[in-house]
């Protein structure tokens, strides 16, 4: 069996100015975990690789890092699978300080989770037989949220996390979809307002980017959407980006295309001045171009099959 | 080779080179394109947030359509890749749900049996037309050309329903920039977001997504990048001047679609493949392959 070099990312901050790498060569073991290999590195070769751990069992996690550039459970991820040309990179998860070596701060991560009141606020006045039931059904809205185990994989990859670090991310608002969702929680229309300001439900850019480095069912991205789904359902839509999703559900309803003429206004608001003069010199530059969209919208052909298809789903 | 072309909203609006240059190439390559016309917006993951058996039932519908065609979708768009990809996984797991929707479409006369392939060009070049055939074609090499390529989001992610090469390391935008000649980029950004869906919501993060895109690209000497998906090219592209002031670098890296990349190689004018359209001019790329 061939050895494999763990490029490993190093850094004491408390003596060094900047992150290096070091390297290091380990026989992967049929079967052996990432986290495998990096015990047996600390255990055999260097003592003072700092990394956290502890269940092995993709339950807790602990031990989540970046291998090849992306967000993994180290206990989760079959070594060999990482290797290309007998090598595997290894860094800490991004989108955090990091504490030393592979070891990042959560600090500002757990805040976030704090943030959306992780707790169930049902009805105090409600007279309980015997406890708060749910159906099936009711519980199969949460049971998907309720597998995160806060790994933080998906806040490490979050593309809107890496231009915007007071944004919720992924993890944060999953669980908040948990408690939104929850039909046992009376709070849901003033969480869903809160949630629809500035960093939370659609300051998401989309990118799938959680869903991809969720190691359990708990997939963000589509719990991010469910949430956006409910704030539209209730009206809570002063913001750009229910605004936006208003605006182009209505322009594929009308001609079942979109005009991109709308979405501008549509969903910055038509006394948003600022916004709008901000999108001006992007408009004259296309319009020189002859990029703009055409000023004319021509609807798709057989658009009365699409109206009737929005017609039943307005009806149900 | 005969397709049915779903052309998505962005090459019939702000992206129009994109439809001239596909048709350019295919006329080019001998394939044949049979524009689907009256079929919906794809919902570009926007409508199933307003409500996602709606957007399931009109992504069903434009596939019954291209059934009754007895043609395979050919998408130009990344974005309408993926959604499809995805509309059609939730219908072809859940059987209950598939005939619940096509009791809406039977109204308008469809059914959509689960028969439809949904590609997008990119693959359609690579797997379909062939490298092997693309390379005999190449008329002008794009020798010496670094060029970076952009994958967006929704072609990638996530990678369970959009059954596409390996989403943390393709290689099929790579080999098909060899193939015709020049030399693939490899750079930071290459398979992150390029900031699109939430221009609209948070320019300023947006514009330095993408901006730090492009920058990286440039740092490891990309001539030009080339993305499958409109709209990223309209973040990379026309946004670029705004971009590069938010992040206080110079960029000026020309964004092509990539069939304005092969076309080139195939020897369509710039002009041609609606080039001149662009906000950050191609000419640099242009004048260094010689066309």
């Amino acid at each position: 069996m061939s050895e494999t070099t763990f490029k490993i990312q190093r850094f004491n901050p408390e003596k060094e100015k900047e992150p290096h790498f070091q390297e290091f060569k380990l026989e992967i073991q049929k079967g052996a975990t990432l986290l495998d290999c990096l015990n047996q590195i600390k255990w055999t070769q260097d003592g003072t690789l700092t990394f956290r751990m502890s269940c092995r069992s993709a339950i807790c996690g602990s031990c989540a890092v970046r291998a090849n550039g992306h967000a993994v459970l180290a206990c989760k991820t079959q070594a060999s699978s990482l290797t290309r040309n007998d090598q595997v990179t290894i860094q800490p998860l991004g989108n955090m300080e990091i504490i030393k070596d592979l070891a990042v701060d959560l600090t500002e991560f757990w805040k976030k989770v704090e943030a959306i009141k992780p707790w169930l606020m049902p009805d105090e006045k409600e007279t309980l037989v015997f406890e708060r039931t749910q159906s099936i059904e009711e519980f199969l809205k949460i049971d998907r949220a309720s597998t995160c185990i806060m790994c933080s994989s998906c806040y490490s990859d979050c593309c809107s996390m890496a231009v915007d670090k007071s944004f919720l991310g992924p993890t944060a608002l999953t669980k908040a979809q948990r408690f939104v969702e929850d039909s046992r929680d009376k709070e849901t229309i003033s969480r869903i307002k809160e949630l629809s300001e500035d960093a939370g439900i659609w300051d998401c850019t989309h990118c799938s980017e959680c869903s991809e480095r969720c190691p359990t069912e708990a997939k963000p991205l589509d719990r991010i959407v469910s949430l956006r789904t409910v704030a539209l359902n209730n009206g809570v839509t002063n913001n750009n980006g229910a605004r936006h999703a208003k605006t182009f559900v209505k322009s594929i309803k009308s001609s079942g295309i979109l005009n991109e003429n709308t979405i501008p206004v549509g969903s910055m608001g038509f006394f948003n001045i600022p916004g709008l003069l901000s999108l001006i010199p992007v408009g004259i530059r296309m319009f020189l171009k002859g990029k703009n969209p055409p000023l004319i919208h021509h609807p798709m052909e057989e658009l009365d099959d699409v109206k009737r298809i929005f017609k039943k789903f307005e009806k149900r | 080779m005969k397709y049915a072309l779903y052309t998505g909203c962005v090459a019939k609006g702000a992206g129009r080179e994109l439809l001239t240059s596909t048709y350019a190439l295919a006329g080019k390559l001998g394939i044949e394109l049979v524009e689907l016309k009256n079929v919906s917006c794809c919902g570009a993951g926007v409508i199933t947030e307003d409500n996602p058996e709606l957007a399931d039932t009109l992504n069903a519908r434009t596939f019954a359509i291209a059934e009754e065609m007895g043609l395979e979708i050919l998408n130009i768009c990344g974005t309408c890749q993926g959604v499809m990809k995805k509309a059609q996984a939730h219908l072809d797991k859940d059987e209950k749900y598939k005939n619940k929707i096509n009791e809406t479409l039977k109204e308008g006369g469809h059914e959509y049996k689960g028969t439809v392939q949904i590609k997008h060009l990119l693959t359609v070049l690579s797997e379909d037309f062939g490298l092997s055939s693309l390379r005999s074609k190449v008329t002008v090499a794009l020798d010496g050309l670094n060029v970076a390529p952009f994958y967006g989001c929704y072609l990638l992610r996530p990678s369970e329903l959009s059954d596409f090469d390996d989403p943390d390391n393709p290689t099929e935008m790579e080999v098909l920039i060899e193939t015709l000649g020049g030399t693939s980029i490899d750079y930071e950004g290459k398979l992150k977001c390029c900031g699109f869906p939430s221009l609209m919501m948070k320019k300023k993060e947006s514009i330095t997504m993408a901006g730090n895109h492009i920058a990286s690209a440039k740092k490891e000497g990309a001539d030009c990048m080339v993305t499958p998906c409109p709209l990223c090219h309209l973040s990379l592209d026309p946004y670029q001047p705004e971009s590069a002031k938010e992040i206080g670098q110079e960029l000026d890296i020309p964004v092509l679609h990539l069939p304005q990349l092969v076309g080139l190689a195939m020897g369509l004018k710039p002009k041609e493949l609606g080039m001149q359209k662009h906000i950050v001019s191609t000419k640099k790329l242009t004048d260094k392959i010689g066309c």
